[in-house]
Order: structure tokens, then C-alpha cells, then sequence
């Protein structure tokens, strides 16, 4: 008899980088169970009942945020929302003040993001509870790249040998390193592309090809994700206009062609709308944007259930 | 040391479950409400085999469902890291059917009850009653079986093994007692 029992021997899931394709898979197969409970006439397990999650956000977040709460949610755990705006932050506390503070209300598990890459790992070493990273500065955001792997996997079926492009802002993307780790991990061939200025040279090192020609970079992609353009760091200058930006690395209906049949485009959101994507491919046919939300539901579920098996 | 004692052939296992499909009509002989669901793993294959005697009784298709407990089980802080959650499948309405849950052991009824506590939160069945292929005994919670395969006396220390075709090649019940 050869039940599987896979598991996942960790206390936090701090990125991608720690995890073993086993792992990776193990949530991936989990969550994909969870998204039956979507579906349900109830949409709620007891399995976390009485236990406590925080949520624990030092920057602007609604997508990741409202999907974490959720996916506690559906598992029936408490859930507490604490943003950094509106707490002792403000009046000078430093993070780990706050974190002991908030574990003296004995949760299982602190949900966090973070503008300082490594925060999570900081307050990992330091806490009894679970810490699931929710995006540090700009070094992982490990649940995004699941539910994306999650997403590819439903459309394509697999994703070794896959072709994965990612275009933009690699620079200052934590989502983008989570991707280029995950998608190399499963077996993938992964192209990164965007201005010079915007690619660190550590992404070979990743497992990358680096182009920096958009068509190049998009011919025989099977999935092509498109990272957002942080518009508010453009004081920066990294590239000369938003406009000048689109024309040579905007995804457009034209530049699909380049693409492999069938092939799909993400965006982890939020859109800029006529800076890296054009509308038409944004709620074109090959888009699975909105595939990606539901599916960051499932992937948190997973993540927090795996967390709490075999804990107190 | 282990000992493995043979408790039922797969011939037996084969009129065992014919017994229960006799049962399940003789207490429902208008079928129609009636559906069964299988809890994961081996009442699974077991509730798709005594839905084809059943509805080769009486002439028509019983539905079946198979449901997956490891989010409603009551000991998620004691067992081994992670149980693998496998997918619930039940693709027909639940209000107003007679659902007959069927597992392959009844033992200390938790699993029943975390059963009861899944179907409720995909509607409203007329009633749910319960076959197990086999009872063992050593209740824990106030839980009986409406239709029973077979009774085994145990002991609390010895394991009921049901073997499926489907799930292990082999197709028999053993009863192993683990020997100091």
C-alpha cells in the first residue's frame, strides 16, 4: 500500500528559494483540493477552528491581504487585520516590539508584508508562531508565485518544458524573483526581458535567460507574465517615458503573435493599463488574470493548512 | 512481530456487500431518494460496488458521491505532519435524498461524525443513515450503523485491514495483531 505522505517540515514559509519541488508540489496538489471548497454550497471548513491568524501589513495591500483573510476565513480561523498606518508603528515601536506583542495573543500563525527584504526571516528566528511572508521589499512573495505555478499547471497541464516569459520591472519585483525561482524549480525554460536599467544582473544566476528585446523574448512563450511598472518609482528615471516604455516593452495585441498557440498572459496586478499591457490583452482571450485571483484563495488555504498539521 | 489473520475472502466480501444491498432495499424499496457516499479511502470503491447491486435490484442508477474528511477530522494537531487532503466529489443534490454514507470499518465512530459534519455543509438530506462492510467495535461517540456488513470482536490493539482491488491489488480483510 503506497499512501503518499508527503509533508511539509517547516514551521514558516518564507519564500520559494528554501522550498523542494516535493514541498512545491505538496501545496500546489493540496490547494488545487481546496478549490472543491469554492465551489460548495457552504464555503467553510472547520479545520482551523479556534485558532488565531494575524495579518500583519507595513505597506498598501488589497489583493493579498483580502485573499489571505479569506482563504483563514474558509478554514474558520480568527482572523485579526493589522496595518502598519494604523498602530503603535506609527508613534516608533520597532517591528520585533510589535510582533511580541501581537504574539502574546497567542496566534498560530503572522501573516506579513513588509518593505524590508528579510523582515519575515528576522521575526521567523524570533516567534513561536508560523510566519507566512507576504511580500518583503523587493525579495520574494512566495504565495504569488504559487498561485501563479498553480494557474499554469490548470491551464497547460504541466510545466516542465514549458516556455515562461516574464516582462518589466524585475529590478524591484519580489514577485518576479519568487517566479524566475519556482518556474525554473518545476522544470520550466524561463526568459526575463525589460530596459537594462530594470534587470539585475543576478537573474542568470536564477536560472534566467536574459533578452532584451521584447519580440525575441516572446517568441514560443507559452505563458507570459507581465510585471507591474511602479509608476510611483519613476522619479527614478529607469527609463526615459511611460509612453516610450510601452512602445518597446508593452504587451499588445500585435506582439500575442509572437507567442506560442494557446499561450496565456498573467499580471499579478494591480493593472497599468496602457504602460505594460494594453486593455485588449488584458481582457483579451489569453487572459487568465481573474483565474489567478480565485486561485490565490486555494494556494493560501493550502499554505495555512500545511502550516498548522500536526501543530498545536 | 506481526500477525495477519484472514477474516474474509474476497468471495465473502462479495456477499457481504450483496447482503447490504438486500438490506438497503428492503428498508427503501422505491430507490429513488436513495444515494450513496463513499468516505475516502476505501468506502469509496465500496460505495460505487453496492451502488451497482443496489440498482441492479431494482432496475435503475443510484447516484454516487465520494467525500474527503481530513479538514473536518478533530485531531489535526496529533497526526503525522500533513494527511493529504484528496478531493470531495458529490455531483447530485443533496436536499431531500436519502444519503447512505459507507465506509469500510466502523471503529471509534470520530470519522463518522466528521462525515456528518461535511455532508451538512452541501445541503439539507431527508435523512442519512450509515453501512459500514465491517463493525469492530470500541465506540467513542454515540454512533451506530444502520446496515452492517459484519460484526468482528477486537481488541482496541489489533487493526482491521480492508484490502480493495481497487486500492491495494488484493481483495480481502485481515485481521492483524501486533505481537510484543
Amino acid at each position: 500500500m503506497a499512501t503518499k505522505r508527503a509533508a511539509l517540515k517547516r514551521k514558516d514559509l518564507l519564500g520559494i528559494e528554501p522550498l523542494s519541488v516535493e514541498e512545491i508540489h505538496l501545496i500546489l496538489e493540496t490547494a488545487s483540493s481546496f478549490q472543491e471548497v469554492a465551489a460548495r454550497p457552504v464555503k467553510k471548513v472547520p479545520t482551523l477552528r479556534g485558532r488565531t491568524i494575524i495579518n500583519l501589513f507595513f505597506e498598501p495591500s488589497t489583493r493579498t491581504r483580502s485573499s489571505f483573510e479569506l482563504a483563514g476565513k474558509r478554514l474558520s480561523a480568527d482572523i485579526l487585520n493589522f496595518t502598519a498606518s494604523a498602530s503603535s508603528v506609527v508613534k516608533g515601536e520597532t517591528l520585533l516590539d510589535t510582533v511580541l506583542n501581537l504574539e502574546s495573543m497567542a496566534p498560530s500563525i503572522i501573516v506579513i508584508r513588509h518593505p524590508a527584504s528579510g523582515a519575515p526571516h528576522q521575526l521567523a528566528g524570533a516567534c513561536k508562531a508560523s510566519i507566512v511572508n507576504a511580500g518583503d521589499g523587493m525579495h520574494e512573495h512566495p504565495t504569488q508565485a504559487l498561485l501563479d505555478a498553480l494557474t499554469v499547471l490548470q491551464k497547460k497541464g504541466s510545466i516542465r518544458g514549458l516556455n515562461v516569459t516574464l516582462v518589466g520591472d524585475l529590478a524591484h519585483s519580489r514577485v518576479a524573483r519568487s517566479d524566475v525561482l519556482i518556474f525554473s524549480r518545476l522544470g520550466a525554460r524561463v526568459t526575463v526581458c525589460g530596459p537594462p536599467t530594470l534587470i539585475p544582473l543576478e537573474m542568470e544566476r536564477l536560472g534566467a535567460r536574459v533578452v532584451f528585446d521584447m519580440d525575441e523574448a516572446l517568441r514560443g512563450a507559452d505563458c507570459i507574465i507581465m510585471l507591474r511598472i511602479q509608476v510611483e518609482r519613476q522619479t527614478q528615471a529607469f527609463f526615459p517615458s511611460i509612453r516610450e516604455y510601452f512602445r518597446w516593452y508593452g504587451l499588445t495585441e500585435e506582439r500575442m503573435h509572437q507567442a506560442a498557440q494557446g499561450a496565456i498572459v498573467m499580471h499579478p496586478g494591480p493593472l497599468n493599463r496602457g504602460v505594460e499591457i494594453a486593455s485588449e490583452v488584458a481582457d483579451g482571450p489569453y487572459s487568465v488574470i481573474l483565474d489567478q485571483v480565485a486561485n490565490g484563495i486555494a494556494v493560501r488555504m493550502a499554505v495555512l493548512y500545511l502550516l498548522s498539521a500536526g501543530r498545536g | 512481530m506481526k500477525d495477519a489473520q484472514q477474516i474474509m475472502t474476497a468471495t465473502q466480501m462479495n456477499e457481504v456487500l450483496h447482503d447490504l444491498a438486500e438490506q438497503i432495499v428492503g428498508r427503501h424499496p422505491q430507490v429513488d431518494e436513495v444515494a450513496l457516499v463513499g468516505i475516502r479511502r476505501r468506502g469509496a470503491p465500496l460505495a460505487h460496488r453496492l451502488a451497482e447491486k443496489v440498482g441492479a435490484l431494482r432496475g435503475r442508477k443510484i447516484p454516487v458521491g465520494t467525500l474527503d474528511i481530513t479538514l473536518y477530522r478533530d485531531d489535526l494537531t496529533t497526526i503525522a505532519p500533513n494527511p493529504v487532503v484528496h478531493d470531495t466529489f458529490i455531483d447530485f443534490q443533496v436536499e431531500g435524498k436519502v444519503l447512505i454514507l459507507v465506509d469500510d470499518v466502523l471503529y471509534t465512530g470520530r470519522t463518522v461524525r466528521a462525515a456528518l459534519d461535511s455532508l451538512i455543509d452541501y445541503g439539507r438530506p431527508r435523512k442519512v443513515e450509515l453501512a459500514a462492510l465491517i463493525d469492530r467495535g470500541h465506540r467513542e461517540l454515540p454512533i451506530q450503523a444502520d446496515y452492517v456488513g459484519r460484526s468482528v470482536e477486537t481488541r482496541e490493539d489489533q487493526i482491521v485491514k480492508v484490502m480493495l482491488k481497487e486500492e491495494d491489488g488484493v481483495e480481502q480483510v485481515l485481521l492483524v495483531t501486533q505481537e510484543s
